[in-house]
């Protein structure tokens, strides 16, 4: 039956086609040459903005905790002080700076989907698409602030911007 | 005791464990080439690291791993019949090889009932199917165990109807008469050949044959008894280790076995034409088997195409379609072998 309800010509066909049709198809895919990637030999390349890694740049973190409490798993853990921070002229304003002390992602608890990164004020985090970081031991799984920082030199750069 | 009595029973062990060394070993390369085709056919690479190369050595390391599993024997289970029926269902399997001629002096035994003693022998596989799925004690056992039983029953009588369709043309029950029967030339007007059953007139009794043996060995897409999705892993669910691996064995061997039947009755056995006879004892057996193999390729192909069929949809295409199609058949035959 085509779409309409009522029969064509097109559709009546001889029985069992499809059974030679299948067969066909499966007999096709027994000479092609595989998909597979035989992974350790050779490798995928990922597309730039796939979501491998989360990257953190210290500079730019500013503690505002954001990020650990917009993650759905609760896998950033995030830990600050106060600092003074001393006026650059004398008879200046002795200003107050947050400074990050801890920064650990929890990727055995990721689910990658991102809504730190979005949801960073300051553009501290950035996707990577690095994926070859998995662990003997599920505890090595929690990256702390230096190896986070160490995945932003794999941190592509931004696209272009359009042209206005 | 008589000498040779003692003589004949250490004599047929021997045989016995022989016989059954080599149709189990058989199993292996079936076990491969089935990795290895439905892998390709669903673009995949399949076994790749075992044995150094192609992962030839696949299907050993499978055996061996399922060896050193614990032989588990559940609580509620009838542990006696639980544990013969994987070897009812081997034996069942290694004695169908008895009858099949791998050439004109290549037969442990030339039956003159060769085809009715392959048919029942083979049903005795089921019996110990049903045997596992009565002693388990489970219900996706019994449930298997009972799917297997109505399949046997509804496949088996156009497995059987087929054999007749060739027996009638053949004029004998004996395998052996059956490839010579095929031997004989074949007249067309002025040509005569020696042509194989299936391209004589037994082509529908072969569909239908093919298919009522892929039911039989409850393989996709009659995969009923077993299936997955369903039943877990149906009457073999509660088996481990050594056992499972009987049945496991058991099921690619009588895929062989019933292989070889189809090249036997419709494929011209062990017959190679234009070879006189004594050196068909040395060519036979490749012949046979190669035939086999083509059959064991399509069986394979067919797993990795088609889907599973519903319990209904099984019983309605044997009842409803393949008995009266066979039915037709042998009707069609007798009137040409009395008129011919």
């Amino acid at each position: 039956m085509s779409s309409n309800g009522t029969n064509t010509n097109k559709d009546i066909r001889f029985p069992f086609t499809g059974l030679f049709k299948g067969l066909a198809l499966t007999g096709k895919y027994l000479f092609k040459k595989p998909a597979t990637v035989m992974y350790p030999d050779e490798k995928e390349i990922p597309v730039p903005r796939a979501r491998g890694v989360i990257a953190l740049d210290t500079e730019a973190c500013t503690v505002c905790m954001l990020c650990a409490r917009e993650c759905p798993d609760w896998c950033i853990y995030i830990e600050g002080h106060k600092e003074e921070q001393q006026p650059e002229e004398p008879g200046g304003r002795v200003k107050v700076r947050a400074e990050l002390d801890r920064f650990d992602i929890d990727y055995g608890l990721c689910m990658y989907c991102g809504i730190c990164v979005d949801v960073c004020p300051f553009d501290a985090l950035f996707w990577s698409p690095e994926y070859e970081y998995s662990e003997h031991e599920v505890v090595d799984l929690l990256h702390d602030k230096a190896r986070l920082t160490d995945w932003l030199a794999t941190v592509p750069d931004p696209p272009a911007l359009e042209p206005s | 005791m008589d000498i040779t009595t003692g003589f004949f029973w250490v004599d047929t062990l021997i045989k016995v464990l022989v016989a059954v060394a080599i149709v189990l070993g058989l199993a292996l390369p079936v076990i491969y080439a089935e990795l290895k085709i439905m892998a390709h056919m669903q673009n995949r690479v399949g076994p790749y690291y075992a044995g150094g190369r192609f992962g030839w050595a696949q299907p050993i390391a499978d055996g061996l791993k399922f060896v050193q599993k614990e032989d588990l024997v559940p609580a509620e289970a009838d542990a006696t019949v639980f544990k013969i029926a994987p070897y009812v269902v081997v034996m069942a399997t290694v004695a169908v090889f008895v009858v099949i001629p791998f050439g004109p002096d290549l037969v442990a035994r030339d039956l003159d009932l060769g085809a009715f003693y392959l048919l029942a022998i083979s049903s005795i596989g089921t019996l110990g199917v049903l045997m596992a799925g009565w002693s388990s004690a489970n219900k996706y056992s019994l449930m298997g165990g009972l799917r297997a039983a109505a399949q046997l029953i509804a496949y088996e009588l156009p497995l059987m109807l087929a054999v007749l369709a060739v027996v009638i043309q053949a004029g004998t029950m004996s395998l052996t008469g059956i490839v010579e029967a095929q031997g004989e030339p074949f007249v067309v007007g002025p040509i005569s050949v020696s042509l194989p059953y299936l391209l004589t007139g037994q082509i529908i009794s072969f569909v239908i044959f093919v298919v009522a043996m892929v039911a039989e060995l409850s393989r996709i897409p009659f995969d009923m008894p077993i299936a997955e999705s369903e039943l877990t892993m149906g009457y073999v669910t509660e088996y481990s280790s050594v056992r499972f691996s009987m049945f496991f064995l058991g099921e690619y061997a009588s895929l062989i076995a019933l292989s070889l039947v189809v090249a036997t009755l419709f494929l011209g056995g062990y017959y190679v034409p234009l070879v006189p006879d004594p050196w068909l004892n040395l060519v036979g057996p490749l012949a046979v088997f190669g035939k086999a193999a083509v059959i064991v390729f399509f069986v394979l192909w067919i797993r990795s195409t088609f889907p599973r069929l519903r319990e209904d949809q099984l019983q309605d295409l044997a009842w409803r379609w393949l008995i009266p199609l066979a039915l037709v058949n042998i009707l069609v035959i007798s009137f040409v072998k009395v008129a011919v």
